[in-house]
């Protein structure tokens, strides 16, 4: 297994970086997202509630897999071209920006009422206590769940390997196809998956501990 | 219409659903004058002072500040700068120490420098007693701190009347003393204040004034040491006596 790992090295370490690249990109983008669909549901007008109530039971209605199939090979035929990275990448925005969505509001409605009367209270409109009272509270709260949902978005990152994206997984594949070595590479696959796991779990902890307050 | 009043509350309706709760209350506060409303639960006390500053909004009815209608004023985020308003359960940012609880408003709302913005917090919170917390977040405090910290936060916008919604009922009855008795001074000061409470001993010691509601309407007016030992309703004397049983004449 060390044996295969020393000599792939190269194909396995630049497969990683294409994994959490593309994890960290999707999972911060799709935190704006979520953020801006949550207070859209939330405080948004009939209109724009029903229209954000209506993406997220869509993406959360379809599999992953259908709506990246949907975005690389669906939208050529519009017109709209772009690489397996790129549309990755954009289907995990979407996807996780939908689930963050629900995360925050959650975490958002067990804070609003009284604080944002009190914000309200002293002069602030309801957007700077959404902004400076509610949210601050908010996303500290969610971060066990976005902990969570990274460790997910990991995961599901290798299912860019069937449009060809070359992430881990892809790699991965392609090895093992050259050397017929299936059960090693795979498990040093998965094993790299599990130590980067274990170290943004860890990492997300300590931040967890640090913006918790008393 | 110009008023020479600070507040001046015309014939306030409200009602949640089919109920009506308030049934066309009128009354004013002048400066430096401290009014204490009192009454059973469910009379809409609460619910007028959350008229003033429409975090509720009024059905019908019509409340001046000074000469400016709040009632239709578009920019009611700055009325509500000018009223100061202390809750039952005392609404402080949870994310916030005692300090940045004061600063916020100052910085966010009135665009106060960070300097400065400190240096007003910590004069308020000495001012309440509590600058040794300044530091201390909520959980850290105490139900009658917390309170303490929620009333230096009101002050600190610098507003022209401060209204109190019940705001000693969410605490034991050790800790009451404390808020109460920096209220007493507020008064002694001159602040106007309008009070929802259910602590007779302050209401009779400190009101200028006592507002006894039932059912959405006043019943009586007046003269605190009035209503207490002469009042015009049989129903005065009955609650009165009542509830100084109850709470006992507050304060230690």
């Amino acid at each position: 297994m060390l044996e295969i790992f020393m000599e792939y090295y190269p194909l396995f370490l630049s497969g990683l970086g294409v994994t959490v690249f593309v994890t960290l990109i999707s999972c911060s983008l799709g935190t704006v997202l979520g953020t801006f669909l949550a207070l859209g549901k939330i405080y948004g007008n009939k209109f724009v509630s029903a229209v954000v109530r209506t993406i997220i039971s869509i993406i959360r209605g379809t599999p992953l897999l259908v709506q990246l199939f949907i975005i690389y090979y669906g939208l050529p035929s519009w017109g709209i071209n772009m690489d397996p990275i790129t549309a990755a990448i954009i289907s995990f925005i979407i996807n996780s920006g939908v689930y963050q969505a629900e995360y925050l509001r959650g975490s958002i409605q067990s804070i609003s009422g009284s604080q944002l009367k009190a914000a309200q209270s002293i002069g602030m409109t309801k957007w700077q206590g959404i902004r400076h009272i509610v949210l601050p509270q908010a996303f500290r709260r969610v971060i066990p769940s976005w902990t969570n949902e990274f460790i997910y978005m990991i995961k599901y990152s290798s299912l860019a390997y069937v449009i060809g994206a070359r992430e881990l997984m892809t790699e991965g594949k392609l090895i093992a196809s050259r050397n017929y070595q299936f059960f090693d590479v795979y498990l040093v696959v998965a094993l790299i998956y599990l130590i980067v796991i274990i170290f943004f779990v860890a990492i997300f902890n300590r931040i967890e501990k640090k913006v918790t307050i008393p | 219409m110009p008023t020479k009043h600070l507040l001046k509350i015309e014939n306030l309706h409200h009602s949640f659903g089919e109920e009506e709760v308030l049934k066309g209350i009128s009354f004013s506060l002048d400066k430096g004058e401290t009014k204490v409303i009192v009454g059973p639960s469910g009379t809409g006390k609460s619910t007028i002072l959350n008229n003033i500053i429409r975090l509720v909004p009024p059905k019908k009815g019509k409340i001046y500040l000074e000469n400016t209608e709040i009632t239709s004023a578009k920019k009611i985020n700055e009325i509500r700068q000018q009223i100061g308003f202390v809750f039952q359960d005392f609404g402080l940012f949870n994310h916030l120490t005692a300090k940045g609880n004061i600063m916020i408003g100052l910085t966010k709302v009135k665009k106060m420098n960070k300097k400065e913005a400190e240096d007003l917090a910590l004069l308020e919170l000495d001012r309440v007693g509590l600058k040794e917390y300044a530091d201390s977040y909520p959980s850290q405090l105490s139900g009658g701190q917390k309170q303490r910290v929620g009333i230096a936060r009101a002050l600190a916008m610098q507003p022209k009347l401060i209204l109190f919604d019940e705001p000693t009922s969410s605490l034991d009855p050790e800790l009451t003393g404390e808020v109460l008795k920096v209220m007493r001074n507020l008064a002694e000061e001159g602040m106007t204040m309008l009070v929802v409470t259910h602590e007779m001993g302050f209401a009779r010691s400190v009101a200028d004034e006592l507002i006894f509601m039932e059912a959405g309407k006043i019943v009586e007016q007046g003269n605190p040491e009035k209503l207490f030992t002469d009042p015009d309703h049989q129903r005065t004397r009955e609650f009165l006596f009542q509830l100084t049983d109850l709470y006992g004449e507050g304060e230690n």
